[in-house]
C-alpha cells in the first residue's frame, strides 16, 4: 500500500476526437448467399441506433477493404432502411461461381459471418 | 372468394427435410403446400441424369412423396405445386399419376407446365437475330452454343394460375420461379388483377421468404442462434396470405423454431441483389419498400410492399460443359497438424507439377484453419492445433490430368509428412463440370403450356 501511495500520479491526456471500436457482431446480424460469381451479404442491425451506425460507417470501401484478397471485383452497397438492414453485393468472389468454384464455401454462405469479425472505429460520443 | 389463405412451405431445396410436407400438411390447417426444388447446381444434376435415362430429370423422391401425400391431400382439399418437375415435368407427372392408381384414387387432375425447355430452338433462335449474351459479362453465345447441355425459360405464377383455374389438384412445373410457386394461389384465390404490381410484389415477397424453408423459421440463423428452441422439429413456414396484400408469416403450433422479426429479416435480405429491383417474371419488386411487424407468438405481419411492371423478358438460364473437376483430402494430427498440411499441399503440387499436367485451378484450403474465412481468419498456433483437413481441388479440361490427380492424393500417406489418415473414400473421381450462362429472351418468343392430366 504504502509503495503505491508513493507512486506519481499519472496523467491521462484524452485526444479531443477519441474513438472507441464497435464489434460489428455485437449490433447486427445476417446471412449471405451466392448470385452467380457474385456474393451476397446482408446485414441487419438489431436496432435503430445499431442501424444509424452500420449506415454511416460500414462502406462499401469498409466491405472491399475487409475482404482483401477474397472479393477481387466493386462492392455494391444497398439499403433497407426500414428492416434496418444493409445489403452488400461483393463481384467476382466465388471463385467463378457456384457449379465452377473449387471453393469449399462456393456459394458464401459463410461470408456473413465472416463480414461480422469487423470492427467499427466510431467516434466516442 | 376467401379472405384468407394458408399456404405452407414443404421444401426449400432438393433434399430438405424429407418429413417436413407431410407434417406442413398434417400438424395443421393449410390450404396449399408449395414445394421449391430447384437451383442452378440442381438444374444440371437434373440434366445429367436425364442425358444418360431420358425418362428422368426431375427430383426423384417426389413421386415417392406425392404417394404420401396425395390421399391426405386430397381429403383435406390441400392443393400442391411444386417445380420439382425440373427439366422432364411431363415424365414426373406420369409416375405421379400411376401411384395415384395405384393407392386406387379415382379422381384427381393433375396439371403439367411446359414450354420453358427451349434447348432445341437455340440454333434457331441465334439464326433469326436473338442474341442471348450472357447477362454478366456481356459475351455472345456463340462462343459455347455447341456445348450447351440445357436451356430453360423462367416461368412465373402465370402458368400455374392458369392450372388451378383449370381445377388441377397439383401442379408440376419445370424452371418455375420460387416466388411464382407462392404468388400463383393468390392471385387464383383473390382474383387478384395481375396490373396491380404492389399486390404482384407482396404475393412475391411472400414467395422469397417461404422459398428456403425453415431458412425464415429459425435455421441457418446467424442472431442469437442458440436460443432457437427445438431445431430437431423445426416448423417450416407458412404464409397467411390476405386480399388486400398483407401476408403473416407463422408456423404450425407444437413446432420447434422461431418466427420472429429477425428470422423474416433474414431471410428477406437472402440472395438479392438491388433491393429496389427484384425482378420476376410477375413484377419488379421493390424489397426496400417492405415493413415487418412482429405480432408475437411466432407471427410476423409483412405489408406496405410496393412494386413496378413486369420486364418484357424472360430470364433464360443454360447450363454447359466446361470441363473436369475433382477433390481430394487428407487428415494431419497434432503435432504441427498445419505445418504437415502445408508440407503435403507443396509435394503434391510439386508431384503435379513434375508430370507436366495441365490444370486450370489448383486449389488447396486448410479445414479447421482458414478454409471458410481465407484471409480473415484469426491467427493460429501452427505447433498446436489439434488437427487439420488438407482439402485440394483441381480443374482442368484435359481429363486425364484430374484422373491422374486422384492417384495423387493416397501415396502421400506413405510418402509425406506423418500421422495422417483420412482416405477410405477412394481415388477422388473425375466430374463433369457444368457452367451456366444467363441471359435475356424476349417473352413473346416463349409460350408457356399447361396440360391436363385427369382421373376420372
Amino acid at each position: 500500500m504504502l509503495k503505491q501511495a508513493c507512486l506519481p500520479v499519472r496523467q491521462v491526456q484524452y485526444k479531443k476526437t477519441n474513438m472507441k471500436k464497435i464489434k460489428l457482431i455485437d449490433i447486427a446480424h445476417g446471412r449471405s448467399g451466392d448470385k452467380g460469381d457474385a456474393a451476397n451479404i446482408g446485414i441487419i442491425a438489431y436496432d435503430d441506433k445499431g442501424y444509424e451506425i452500420i449506415k454511416k460507417h460500414l462502406t462499401a470501401e469498409k466491405v472491399k477493404e475487409h475482404f482483401a484478397g477474397i472479393c477481387k471485383g466493386n462492392v455494391d452497397r444497398y439499403e433497407l432502411p426500414n428492416i434496418r438492414a444493409l445489403n452488400f453485393m461483393l463481384h467476382n468472389t466465388l471463385g467463378g461461381g457456384g457449379t465452377v468454384s473449387l471453393k469449399h464455401d462456393a456459394q458464401g454462405k459463410t461470408l456473413a459471418a465472416a463480414l461480422l469479425r469487423m470492427e467499427l472505429d466510431i467516434p466516442d460520443s | 372468394m376467401k379472405d384468407k389463405i394458408r399456404i405452407a412451405s414443404g421444401q426449400g431445396f432438393w433434399g430438405d427435410l424429407p418429413e417436413a410436407p407431410v407434417q406442413q400438411v398434417t400438424k395443421g390447417e393449410v390450404d396449399y403446400l408449395v414445394m421449391d426444388y430447384l437451383a442452378e447446381v440442381t438444374m444440371s444434376i437434373l440434366q445429367k441424369q436425364k442425358n444418360r435415362n431420358p425418362k428422368l430429370g426431375y427430383a426423384r423422391d417426389l413421386p415417392e412423396l406425392m404417394k404420401k401425400l396425395l390421399p391426405i391431400c386430397l381429403k383435406k382439399k390441400i392443393k400442391v405445386i411444386t417445380n420439382g418437375g425440373g427439366v422432364n415435368p411431363a415424365d414426373c407427372a406420369d409416375e405421379i399419376l400411376k401411384h395415384a392408381v395405384d393407392l386406387g384414387i379415382e379422381k384427381l387432375k393433375i396439371a403439367v407446365v411446359l414450354g420453358d425447355d427451349i434447348h432445341d430452338r437455340l440454333d434457331e433462335l441465334v439464326e433469326t437475330g436473338i442474341e442471348l449474351n450472357n447477362m454478366e459479362t456481356g459475351e455472345s453465345i456463340k462462343s459455347v452454343i455447341h456445348k450447351i447441355l440445357s436451356a430453360n425459360v423462367y416461368f412465373g405464377a402465370m402458368p400455374i394460375v392458369e392450372a388451378l383455374r383449370n381445377g388441377a389438384d397439383i401442379v408440376i412445373t419445370g424452371r418455375t420461379t420460387d416466388t411464382g410457386l407462392t404468388l400463383a394461389p393468390m392471385i387464383y384465390e383473390f382474383d387478384w388483377d395481375v396490373k396491380d404490381y404492389d399486390l404482384m410484389s407482396a404475393g412475391t415477397v411472400a414467395g422469397h421468404i417461404l422459398e428456403c424453408g425453415a431458412q425464415s423459421t429459425g435455421g441457418n440463423f446467424l442472431g442469437d442462434w442458440q436460443s432457437i428452441e427445438n431445431m430437431a422439429e423445426i416448423g417450416f413456414p407458412i404464409a397467411e396470405a390476405f386480399p388486400n396484400g398483407e401476408i403473416i408469416i407463422t408456423k404450425h403450433e407444437n413446432t420447434g423454431g422461431r418466427v420472429s422479426y429477425e428470422t423474416v429479416a433474414e431471410q428477406l435480405i437472402y440472395e438479392i441483389g438491388d433491393p429496389t429491383d427484384y425482378i420476376t417474371p410477375d413484377c419488379v419488386a421493390d424489397f426496400s419498400s417492405i415493413k415487418l411487424e412482429d405480432l408475437g407468438n411466432n407471427r410476423v405481419k409483412v405489408f406496405n410492399v410496393k412494386g413496378k411492371p413486369e420486364t418484357e423478358f424472360y430470364k433464360v438460364s443454360c447450363s454447359y460443359e466446361d470441363g473436369y473437376a475433382a477433390v481430394g483430402s487428407l487428415t494431419y494430427s497434432w503435432p504441427q497438424a498445419l505445418s504437415k498440411a502445408k508440407a503435403a499441399d507443396k509435394i503434391l503440387r510439386k508431384r503435379l507439377e513434375n508430370l507436366g499436367l495441365q490444370f486450370d485451378e489448383i486449389r488447396s484450403e486448410f479445414i479447421g484453419y482458414n478454409a471458410t474465412h481465407e484471409s480473415l481468419a484469426k491467427k493460429l498456433d501452427e505447433d498446436d492445433i489439434n488437427e487439420i483437413v488438407l482439402r485440394v481441388a483441381v480443374r482442368s479440361h484435359d481429363k486425364n490430368a484430374v484422373m491422374r490427380f486422384g492417384r495423387e492424393i493416397a501415396p502421400l500417406i506413405l510418402t509425406g509428412p506423418p500421422s495422417v489418415t483420412g482416405f477410405a473414400g477412394g481415388r477422388p473421381k473425375p466430374s463433369d463440370v457444368v457452367a451456366y450462362w444467363p441471359a435475356l429472351i424476349p417473352k413473346k418468343l416463349v409460350i408457356p403450356k399447361v396440360k391436363i392430366l385427369t382421373l376420372s
